[in-house]
């Protein structure tokens, strides 16, 4: 066998490049273009709520200091205080994190350091797929085994209560928990197993004492997550909450979280009622702002 | 028993080890000294870490492992006990690369004594002393315990390594390479370590470098796919070896 002879030629055959480089460049504002759209969907969002949320305050004389801490939210009285809602939407976070965080981390932690490869394999796309499911239905099902639950065996008189929101969040969190700490936990290099294990130290020891602390900025990652899942969960909510404006004092309370509050009577406020939604937008988007910029800070910590 | 049984502090025989179908050790059998320092030399992959992992049973932490024969550690076969963890309080390790945790200097230090459920502080202070003195790092960080221990340089880190290991007051200390990843002069300053502590402990030094195993050790076995090709005094390993593959191996012709 002999090899074909090798042709000479210039494989750039002299050609102008002029069209490649026209294409590059459109092709570089296009991605810019799509990039771009983001931050504009950012502002246009945040300044309109604000805009629309602020004007009550600014222009027409509403005090915010009444609207943050005001008990009462009657739109036809001209009263619109959502302290029962900030309460609501805190308590109802805080609850689902007590629940949600440990079950979350546990399992993170089964499924990274001590489930054998195949019971992984099945656990693991089962919490992925929770956080698949449509959170509407996440409400039916609330509404339709929690609530009925908590009357039948609870003895409430309303089944739609802090305590039926608190057990639904905290599910739903689970998935953001769960992938975010797994991932940490794997990361934490195999030599800090190894060199306690080396130590006599036993394995759960070992996790407890020296994987879980290496893995700690990403498991508070994981934990603020979720944390703002629950504290902007609509849909859900709005089925099992009850949705009484009171200030709850009991776990088995009606409540009306920020959010839901938003939701249930956007649809038909005007004037003033529908800036005050908004401005109760406002509370709720900052909320959501304090929890990034924790989370932000927690990350360029764990960077260093 | 004959002499070399009674003097033997670890004996191994027959041990065959499978990684899933993959055979990494071919029926070795050693007999190693107390208090002295025997070295694991041979080319990469010749299964001198495999084997130096099973005597502190590391080598379970990875899936589909299989070991076959009998290591013998103080007239305990330590395959039939199912206490790991008091093996490996007798014979701790120290890796190939520093793996100080993230935690300070002190706690490092204390965590495996904390582990076995030492908490009188007075007594923690005492044993955290005594390591770091014992690894001749104590002068070097005594003024920082409670900072970070992964602020040292390397070979800082891997001398206080040696102080946690030596913390839980073992009996045999393994080495795997400890200093393949540190500058000449950390080296020599974890050699001369090596020196003393023979004094107290077994040691048992896996290296890719004969400089070293030649320097440091009293016996050397040579492993070449996962047999040992030769097992004697360094002095004759390296100057009058009795097998070729050796000669070819310490003399630089392959490897």
């Amino acid at each position: 066998m002999t090899s074909p002879p090798i042709e000479k030629h210039n494989i750039g055959n002299g050609k102008s490049n002029k069209r490649k480089y026209m294409l590059e460049s459109l092709s570089s504002k296009l991605f810019l273009l799509c990039a771009l759209l983001s931050v504009l969907s950012l502002l246009l969002i945040v300044g309109f709520v604000f805009y629309r949320g602020s004007h009550p305050f600014i222009a027409e004389g509403y005090s915010f200091f009444e609207f943050i801490f005001g008990v009462d939210w009657v739109p036809g009285e001209d009263k619109f205080g959502i302290f029962p809602m900030i309460v609501a939407s805190i308590y109802a976070t805080i609850g689902s994190l007590i629940i949600g965080v440990p079950i979350g981390l546990f399992t993170a932690i089964f499924l990274s350091e001590i489930a054998p490869k195949r019971v992984a394999k099945i656990i693991s796309p089962a919490v992925q797929l929770l956080a698949g499911i449509p959170s509407v239905l996440y409400g039916v099902f609330g509404l339709a085994i929690i609530v009925p639950f908590l009357q039948n065996y609870l003895g409430l008189a309303k089944g739609q209560s802090l305590l039926a929101v608190i057990v639904v969040l905290a599910v739903m969190m689970l998935p953001t928990i769960v992938t975010v700490a797994e991932t940490s936990i794997r990361a934490v290099p195999k030599t800090y197993r190894e060199g306690s294990l080396a130590l006599g130290a036993s394995e759960i020891g070992t996790i407890f004492k020296v994987v879980v602390p290496a893995a700690k900025s990403g498991i508070t990652a994981a934990i603020v997550l979720g944390l703002g899942r629950a504290i902007g969960e609509t849909m859900a909510v709005i089925l099992i909450a009850g949705n009484s404006l009171i200030v709850p004092t009991s776990l088995t309370d009606s409540i009306r979280p920020l959010t839901t509050n938003i939701a249930l009577e956007m649809g038909y406020a005007a004037g003033v009622h529908q800036e005050m939604l908004f401005a109760t937008g406002i509370v709720l988007f900052s909320f959501i702002m304090i929890l990034n910029f924790v989370l932000a800070k927690i990350s360029a910590r764990g960077a260093n | 028993m004959n002499q070399s049984e009674e003097t033997a502090k670890i004996s191994v025989k027959d041990l065959s080890l499978f990684y899933g179908d993959k055979q990494a050790l071919y029926s070795v059998s050693l007999d190693i000294e107390e208090k002295k320092v025997t070295a694991l030399i041979g080319p990469s992959g010749c299964g001198k870490s495999t084997f130096l992992r099973t005597l502190n049973r590391m080598n379970d932490l990875i899936d589909g492992v299989k070991i076959t024969g009998d290591i013998v550690v103080d007239n305990e076969d330590i395959y039939k006990s199912n206490d790991v963890i008091k093996l490996r309080t007798k014979v701790g390790m120290v890796f190939q690369k520093p793996n100080l945790f993230p935690m300070s200097i002190y706690d490092n230090v204390a965590y495996g004594p904390r582990a076995q459920g030492i908490k009188n502080k007075k007594e923690l202070n005492k044993i955290v002393e005594e390591s770091l003195r014992g690894a001749a790092i104590w002068d070097e960080v005594k003024d920082r315990l409670k900072s970070s221990a992964l602020g040292l340089s390397g070979g800082q880190q891997q001398r206080v390594c040696i102080a946690r290991a030596i913390a839980m007051k073992p009996d045999i200390i393994l080495m795997d390479e400890p200093t393949s990843a540190l500058d000449p002069i950390s080296t020599l300053k974890v050699e001369e370590l090596i020196a003393q502590l023979k004094k107290e402990y077994t040691i048992v030094i896996v290296t890719h470098n004969m400089q070293q195993a030649a320097r440091v050790s009293d016996k050397t076995a040579f492993f070449l796919s996962g047999e040992i090709i030769e097992y004697d005094v360094t002095n004759n390993v390296f100057s009058n070896p009795k097998d070729q593959r050796t000669e070819d191996y310490v003399t630089g012709r392959f490897g």
